[in-house]
């Protein structure tokens, strides 16, 4: 099937999914940090916040990731020189986790910022009142309810993100993308191979829409709905 | 160390880049959106078999990364021997898919009138009923009230998550470098094997998109102003004079 190319695929697609996962745990850490930056009362943290989504947010991820890609390489060769260590690889696998990381990390900083704001102030002098410590009042009053309203939009971002992996192709990283195109330009039939990788993103996207729907029913236990 | 021969002689072709960045997203916008109005007219339609085929259209484009549409189109469609043919045959329409630029013009149009269409069809969905049922009540056919009522209304409330769209197109060209066009993208790669300097050349592109971004979000924020004035809560709306 597929002229012997259907394991090569695999490889990629796993690469893909690989890639999609932890660039998607980076983006979410960076988000929360850059949240709680944004919202701080302290305009130290709240200005590099607010730089970092406006720059990220205005320039295309495939620029993004050249630069970091090649100026990461630039500025690694000038570390190992001033060190006299040895010449280093940039790994186009890290490169491409770091930058998608990096670039979504500022769209759910947005998301989660968003969501942050939309937790009533009164719950969280209620969990105070009831002698709850600052940690307490986070992770069993805010945090779970910040997360209802922010699952709408982190599905959104996800969606997004996981389309941008393709991009990693243009850097050099074997993912399902690259793969295609090279399995296409031996066997002279791209259009099959690049179907293929349709076919794939679209059943990404149709599981992770599963995923988000349950996530989004499991937060929102105990919301009531006006009938529609 | 900045490598100010980069800008000295790379700026012509970063200027002619950014032409091509701005046509490809000013074109494939306006077909874009001209396709989007009427799919969007279509996808709420009651009947399965109307709103269907438009749900497939959108799904697939809204599911698979634009770089892979349109590398299909580009490399993809050349290996079937009947649209060869056609090439030989000199067929004009065909001849789209031999071109880098029709076929990038086709992908990013066909791309963003998906994303439009959802759009635009989300605020028709979300139009109050009482000003259905006002303009029923003065006796409008399907068709005036569809043209005078829920269009302009549906537009109008389409802005906010248009205006992204528009960012999102505009970024999105810099895959175009992938089918041999030099874009503004395309020309900070060339600066950049050129004298091997990718801080300047990857950053003043990225400075260029930024400016651009920020145009555009002012323009956008200006037009809520005036077409979006009526959903404007009461206490920010100005008094009348």
């Amino acid at each position: 099937m597929l002229h012997g190319y259907l394991p090569s695929l695999l490889d990629g697609a796993w690469v893909t999914l690989r890639v999609a996962v932890f660039s998607l745990l980076l983006a979410l850490v960076l988000g929360l940090l850059g949240a709680s930056s944004r919202l701080s009362p302290n305009p130290l943290l709240r200005l590099p916040a607010t730089v970092y989504t406006t720059v990220v947010r205005g320039i295309p991820d495939l620029v993004m990731m050249l630069l970091i890609f090649y100026g990461g390489q630039v500025g690694i060769n000038l570390v190992t020189d001033a060190l006299g260590l040895d010449y280093v690889d940039v790994n186009p696998f890290v490169a491409g986790i770091l930058t998608l990381g990096f670039i979504f990390g500022a769209y759910f900083t947005e998301t989660f910022r968003g969501a942050f704001m939309a937790v009533p102030a009164g719950q969280l002098e209620a969990g105070r009142a009831y002698g709850m410590s600052r940690w307490q009042v986070f992770h069993r009053v805010l945090f779970p309810q910040m997360l209802r309203h922010a699952l709408p939009g982190l599905g959104n971002n996800w969606q997004v993100m996981q389309k941008s992996t393709a991009l990693v192709s243009i850097i050099g990283l074997s993912d399902i993308t690259w793969l295609a195109d090279q399995a296409g330009r031996s066997t002279h039939e791209p259009f099959l191979f690049y179907a293929v990788v349709c076919v794939f993103y679209l059943a990404l996207t149709a599981v992770s829409g599963l995923v988000f729907r349950w996530l989004e029913r499991r937060y929102s236990v105990g919301v009531r709905r006006a009938a529609a | 160390m900045i490598e100010w021969g980069l800008f000295a002689e790379s700026w012509p072709a970063y200027a002619s880049g950014l032409w091509l960045t701005v046509k490809l997203t000013v074109l494939s916008l306006v077909a874009g959106l001209a396709l989007a109005i009427p799919l969007a007219v279509l996808r709420v339609s009651p009947s399965r078999w109307v709103s269907g085929p438009v749900w497939a259209y959108s799904y697939f484009f809204r599911g698979t990364p634009m770089l892979v549409q349109l590398l299909l189109m580009y490399y993809g469609l050349g290996q079937f021997e009947w649209v060869q043919a056609q090439w030989e045959a000199g067929n004009t329409f065909w001849l789209i898919f031999r071109d880098p630029y029709g076929c990038a013009l086709l992908t990013f149009a066909l791309n963003t009138g998906a994303y439009t269409t959802e759009i635009i069809a989300g605020a028709l969905r979300a139009m109050p009923h009482g000003e259905i049922e006002a303009a029923r009540a003065c006796g409008m056919s399907r068709y005036t009230m569809l043209r005078r009522i829920l269009l302009p209304g549906a537009l109008r409330r389409a802005l906010p998550a248009y205006s992204n769209e528009i960012i999102f197109m505009l970024h999105g060209t810099a895959i175009v470098s992938t089918v041999t066009l030099v874009d503004l993208t395309g020309a900070a790669r060339n600066a950049y094997s050129q004298f091997f300097a990718p801080f300047e050349a990857f950053i003043f592109a990225g400075l260029i998109y930024l400016c651009i971004t920020f145009a555009l979000v002012g323009v956008f924020r200006l037009a809520e102003r005036r077409w979006l004035a009526h959903l404007r809560p009461r206490s920010v709306a100005r008094k009348a004079a």
